[in-house]
């Protein structure tokens, strides 16, 4: 049997007193469209800050492809393909949108540490950042410093800088959060598209979203894994339905 | 992959990005004001030269403090080494030849730099603060107990500087050599750490200053970016050091005091930090203002520089070039509804 692409054996993480992470065992296949989903505060956050090591572990393995990463550096995970959105932005505010790309792309095409040549004769970085602001219907807006653009716009530069990265594993925290229902559809059209081979981790409470897009649902509950299945068997899941589906409506 | 090249003429942005670093047709004013205060004032070059040496320094700052956001409150450390390693070079007949003894003088800087770099840039904030200030209270204290070899609390006076390319002789009475080559000197380090901010480099250190999260997250490795600013800004501040040193042809505590390392970040936000010309501007404008008040008010001259400082923080963050960044856009907002309204709807 080959080695998943993502894996975490008994993945636990405690705050102080407080579980966020207890004994997760979790696989994401190669090319996988996969959902994590639960109820406020179930832990969802925390687990992809230990798989991009923001957090270091209290236990437990993560695993790129077979190889133990657990406790590498954030930057080196992001240079072996981990790519992530914040749930709630992280940009660079100051800067334009057009800058915000540049500064993904550069360090994925190891521009960054570069000294003597003007930023923008990098052409390769500048022309695959404007590429990508196009996919994503932001090219109108790459001159705009980021904080002068609405939330949803912003949401969609955070998407923008985890593409430019070309990342093999792509972990969304709620990559549609607070974007109008009339501009999601660039985001989900833009996930939808991603090359085929790419694993995708997606954070939603969105059901309709999540069902539509995933092909395998991992459920988490108060920072342990509670159910996993096709999107059909979650939803048929009298437990999950009473746990999450049932009090979604009130989160 | 490789797709068909973009046309990046087509678009505003990118063609702003493209063109970023290009000369803007202002930039050669300081320093044809630089020259012209060399014939017009030849009474004062002891004082211009002075400033050149501030703006070196607070060049050096801005690099760190403006560009990657590294607070710090000990700059004059090495500001310091780089005096001290020319000074005592020089006194004990080691090594006085101006230019290397200026090199070498960047390389002690440098290397304390990086050492200190290595430790301190884990931190953020107040405990990087602090740091700062604990590594420049050691030197200032190693440089006045090590009497033997640095002269103590008197420093070392009367340095053998030869002249500079064998030729020119430095004149402490009637400073022009020294004028022209800290000039010259500065010109260099400017050009050099102009390239450096325009560059990807220079642009990642921004990124670090904005969201160090983000950086982390994209993969860049933000506390050796650090590091290796803190080590060229150290290096910079080195050579304005050595060059003070040689300038004034002696050596002693103030180049490691606290009282440097404020006053240069109060020109920097004076002038405005991150913006490459702060530097010049806070420098000229807190040199000329306290020579001025000085004069004026011999006693209160302090005083007054406090509270022009209050001012500015409290109304212009972003130091008197930001202050002069608000005023045109204001004026070229107001310019453009003007035209607007005469224009009337389309
Ligand atoms: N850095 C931290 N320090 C202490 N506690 C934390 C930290 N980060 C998260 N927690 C706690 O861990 C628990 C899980 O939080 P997490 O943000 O992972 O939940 P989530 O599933 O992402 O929730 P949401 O749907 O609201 O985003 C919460 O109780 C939270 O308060
Ligand atoms: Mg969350």
């Amino acid at each position: 049997m080959t080695d998943p692409l993502l894996e975490t054996r008994a993945l636990s993480k405690s705050f102080g007193a407080l579980a966020a992470a207890r004994d997760i065992n979790f696989r994401l296949e190669r090319g996988a469209r996969h959902a994590l989903i639960g109820p406020n505060g179930a832990g969802k956050t925390t687990f992809i800050n230990l798989l991009t090591g923001v957090f270091l572990p209290t236990q437990g393995k993560v695993l790129l492809e077979g190889r133990d990463i657990t406790t590498m550096q954030q930057s080196a995970r992001v240079k072996l393909g981990i790519a992530r959105t914040f749930q709630i932005n992280r940009l660079f505010r100051g800067l334009s949108v057009l800058d915000n790309v540049y500064m993904a792309v550069a360090e994925r095409l190891g521009a960054g540490a570069q000294m003597m040549k003007p930023a923008g004769m990098r052409n390769d970085v500048v022309e695959e950042a404007m590429r990508l602001l196009d996919v994503l219907k932001l090219s109108d807006y790459a001159g705009h410093r980021v904080s002068e653009l609405p939330y949803g716009r912003q949401r969609l530069v955070e998407l923008a800088i985890a593409l430019g990265l070309e990342p093999q594993v792509l972990l969304l925290d709620e990559p549609a959060a607070g974007v109008p229902s009339t501009e999601s559809h660039i985001i989900l059209d833009a996930v939808a598209a991603l090359p085929k081979q790419i694993g995708v981790l997606i954070i939603d409470h969105d059901m309709d979203l999540v069902f539509r897009f995933a092909e395998r649902i991992t459920v988490l509950v108060g920072g342990a894994i509670f159910a996993e299945g096709t999107p059909k068997e979650i939803g048929a899941d009298q437990r999950v339905r009473d746990v999450y589906l049932g009090k979604a409506h009130h989160g | 992959m490789s797709a068909p090249a973009y046309d990046l003429g087509r678009h505003p942005a990118a063609l702003a990005l493209v063109n970023r670093h290009r000369l803007r047709v202002w930039e050669p004013l300081p320093w044809i004001l630089a020259l012209a205060f060399y014939f017009a004032f030849p009474n004062h070059l002891g004082f211009g030269t002075d400033l050149l040496v501030t703006i070196l320094f607070a060049l050096s700052l801005d690099l760190a403090l403006g560009y990657a956001g590294i607070v710090t409150l000990g700059h004059a450390a090495f500001f310091g080494a780089g005096a001290y390693t020319v000074g005592m070079l020089a006194h004990h007949g080691i090594w006085n030849e101006p230019i290397s003894g200026l090199l070498m003088g960047a390389s002690v800087a440098a290397l304390i730099g990086f050492a200190s770099g290595l430790i301190l840039l884990r931190t953020t904030g107040l405990t990087l603060l602090m740091l700062t200030l604990c590594t420049m209270a050691l030197l200032e204290e190693a440089a006045n107990m090590g009497e033997k070899y640095t002269g103590g609390f008197d420093g070392l006076p009367n340095l053998p500087i030869p002249p500079l390319f064998g030729l020119f002789e430095f004149n402490p009475l009637y400073p022009r050599v020294q004028y022209l080559y800290v000039l010259g000197v500065l010109f260099l380090c400017f050009i050099f750490v102009r390239t450096l901010v325009y560059s990807p480099f220079g642009r990642s250190l921004t990124g670090i200053r904005e969201n160090v999260l983000r950086m982390h997250a994209v993969g860049a490795p933000v506390n050796w970016r650090l590091v290796t600013c803190y080590t060229i800004s150290a290096a910079i501040a080195g050579i304005a050091g050595g060059l003070w040193a040689q300038a004034n042809a002696y050596v002693n505590l103030s180049t490691l005091s606290l009282d440097r390392a404020a006053t240069v970040l109060i020109i920097l936000v004076l002038g405005g930090y991150g913006r490459l010309y702060g530097a010049f501007i806070g420098a000229v404008v807190y040199m000329a203002l306290s020579h001025f008040l000085a004069q004026v008010y011999p006693t209160a001259w302090q005083l007054g520089l406090g509270l022009m400082l209050v001012l500015i923080a409290l109304f212009a963050r972003n130091g008197v070039i930001g202050l002069w960044d608000m005023l045109r856009n204001r004026l070229m907002a107001k310019g453009a509804t003007m035209r607007a309204t005469k224009s009337g709807p389309s």
